[in-house]
């Protein structure tokens, strides 16, 4: 009796001094509630998922069967899968690599410019081919680049070169499809370089040109350095966006010539969704996350001796 | 000696606007053809020299494309998907980014360090899982189905957990001692605050989606129920339109709705790719 007319107070004192905290938790569990539900369902829970499923051998229609690493085995002595995972990497590698380059020196040169509205117009026009899907421009590049047809083998025959089979020869498609990506996506990098290069102090800049440093070494010396970590950002999202190449070659070439432009997302959609391997389309599936998680650990740890942080 | 390195100078500007100017012409080259050719009459369409200013312009091709295949249909199907994904997302987003910044609820730093986790993870990698849910649902074949498995974002979260951060908290903390409780709180001072992020949001998200050509390709079997890209892709292959002007007309209607939107609102575009950069 005396117990419990001890505790009723303290009960009582303890909802009095924490009500909010209370409230507050559930206020936020309710608030979080949707995103959890849909992150759940739709991205944390599909990525247990797809490794389990990659130990199993399922068709969809039948009860799936446990197969354990046969399908990893499949997959390392599959000598398509494997090109598709080298012509993934020398494209994704290629597109990245010019990504950076062109977009760094086109941001370098614009941030020259002194007027504003210059700026402004060449930031559009950089722009705006990010504005089209990947579907249209693969239509529309698939005509210029047209080997008998396309205006850019017109062109280049008043120049008196021969027709180029730009998607026609296994080596032409993999480089004009990486001409494409970067043609598309060099906004992305020239944004984020321009808007980089544009908090860049001032007081840097003098400082630089009073010790004597021109304009090249001011780059290299200065202005390189300072942005690094942009660029390393950068580096990381157009890889991981390069390795999943998929729209460009699916409908300009379906991977071919031969299969020249074969990527491992290729790979996977036949795989999985024409042949219906769901258990081998995702150990394809998880290879490839392990290349892409290997790949950017790989950067960050160049990073730590190339990127300088403030 | 001055008047040397003066001259160098020169040269080197000069040859960096040229740089520049070469650089905007292959930009935007493409695009004028895919504009100008659309243009032209079926019969030449594909003829050259390209006529790269129409001087008379023939817009039969786009009423062709509506006879050829129901681009109508496709238009309404990517405004529908694209909209109730930038409409949904907005509110699952900024209701959790706002809790993950200015509430305290035990698991906080847990939950978010896997949203951020699953940031990392490409949806490529994920799509047969994500397929299968999508069967189990019953939405197989429904554009449904690229609304609600895309309704979560653990990026979008963070872009308006970040967002969120950055306001004050005695404003909050004012309001909630004049008795007003955390939901009023939340969508009466801090949400309406939140305009530039939402819009950073919407835009993005409108961008992406109504460009995206992966998850419709793989989700949608019935020409009835496909988006644009999808749409188009078909349009120019064993559709066949019999002239690549008509096929372009319809490339140009899809790209038109993001060159508008992006004429208005360029800086929310500018935002959407340096709001990344932060993390």
């Amino acid at each position: 009796m005396s117990a419990v007319a001890a505790d009723v107070p303290k009960a009582v004192a303890q909802r009095r001094s924490h009500p909010t905290a209370h409230g507050e938790a559930r206020f936020g569990f309710a608030m979080i509630a949707l995103s959890v539900l849909f992150v759940a369902v739709f991205t944390a829970i599909p990525i247990i998922a797809s490794l389990g499923l990659s130990f199993f051998s399922w068709d969809v229609i039948s009860t799936p069967q446990y197969v354990g690493l046969k399908n990893y085995q499949q997959l390392f002595n599959d000598g398509p899968v494997l090109k598709s995972f080298g012509v993934t990497l020398g494209m994704a590698l290629a597109i990245v690599v010019l990504q950076l380059t062109v977009g760094l020196a086109l941001a370098v040169l614009v941030n020259q410019r002194k007027l504003v509205w210059v700026r402004t117009l060449f930031r559009t026009a950089f722009y705006l081919p990010l504005l089209a899907s990947t579907a249209a421009v693969s239509i529309f590049m698939g005509y210029l680049f047209d080997y008998k047809f396309g205006v850019v083998n017109y062109y280049l025959g008043l120049l008196g070169i021969p027709n180029v089979p730009w998607l026609t020869s296994g080596f032409g498609a993999a480089a004009t499809i990486v001409l494409i990506a970067v043609w598309q996506q060099l906004g992305f990098t020239f944004v984020l370089f321009v808007a980089s290069l544009m908090s860049v102090p001032t007081d840097v800049l003098e400082a630089a040109q009073i010790d004597g440093a021109g304009p090249l070494r001011t780059l290299f010396r200065v202005k390189i350095p300072l942005i690094s970590p942009t660029i390393l950002f950068a580096a990381v999202v157009a890889l991981i966006n390069a390795m999943q190449l998929f729209d460009q070659p699916y409908i300009m070439t379906k991977g071919g010539p031969g299969s020249a432009t074969t990527t491992v997302t290729i790979t996977m959609y036949q795989k999985g969704f024409q042949n219906l391997q769901f258990g081998y389309g995702s150990a394809i599936a998880i290879v490839l996350l392990a290349a892409i998680l290997i790949i950017t650990g790989l950067q960050f740890l160049a990073a730590r001796k190339l990127v300088f942080y403030q | 000696m001055i008047n040397s390195t003066g001259t160098l100078a020169r040269i080197g500007r000069i040859t960096g606007v040229l740089i520049l100017v070469l650089a905007a012409m292959v930009a935007l080259g493409p695009l004028l053809w895919t504009v100008t050719t659309s243009l032209r009459t079926p019969a030449e369409a594909f003829g050259n020299p390209p006529q790269w200013i129409p001087l008379h312009p023939d817009f039969s091709n786009y009423s062709a494309v509506f006879d050829k295949i129901p681009i109508g249909r496709f238009f309404f199907n990517s405004v529908i998907v694209t909209g109730l994904i930038v409409v949904g997302q907005t509110i699952t987003c900024t209701l959790s980014g706002y809790a993950f910044a200015m509430v305290s609820f035990p698991g906080r730093s847990v939950i978010f360090g896997i949203f951020l986790a699953t940031m990392m993870v490409p949806l490529q990698t994920i799509i047969i899982p994500v397929f299968v849910i999508i069967r189990y649902l019953g939405l197989s074949d429904s554009p449904l189905s690229l609304v609600v498995s895309a309704l979560g974002s653990a990026f979008g979260t963070f872009l308006m957990r970040q967002y969120f951060m950055q306001m004050p908290r005695e404003l909050g903390e004012a309001a909630r001692i004049d008795g007003a409780g955390h939901f009023h709180t939340f969508l009466l001072i801090y949400a309406k605050m939140a305009g530039p992020a939402i819009a950073t949001l919407a835009i993005l998200n409108f961008s992406g989606f109504w460009a995206e050509f992966y998850r419709p390709l793989i989700f949608l079997q019935n020409q009835d129920n496909f988006t644009l890209p999808l749409g188009l892709v078909g349009l120019q292959g064993n559709l066949g339109t019999g002239s690549i002007s008509v096929v372009l007309a319809g490339v140009v209607l899809a790209i038109l709705p993001s060159v508008v939107l992006f004429i208005f609102a360029q800086r929310y575009f500018i935002a959407g790719i340096t709001a990344g950069a932060s993390r």
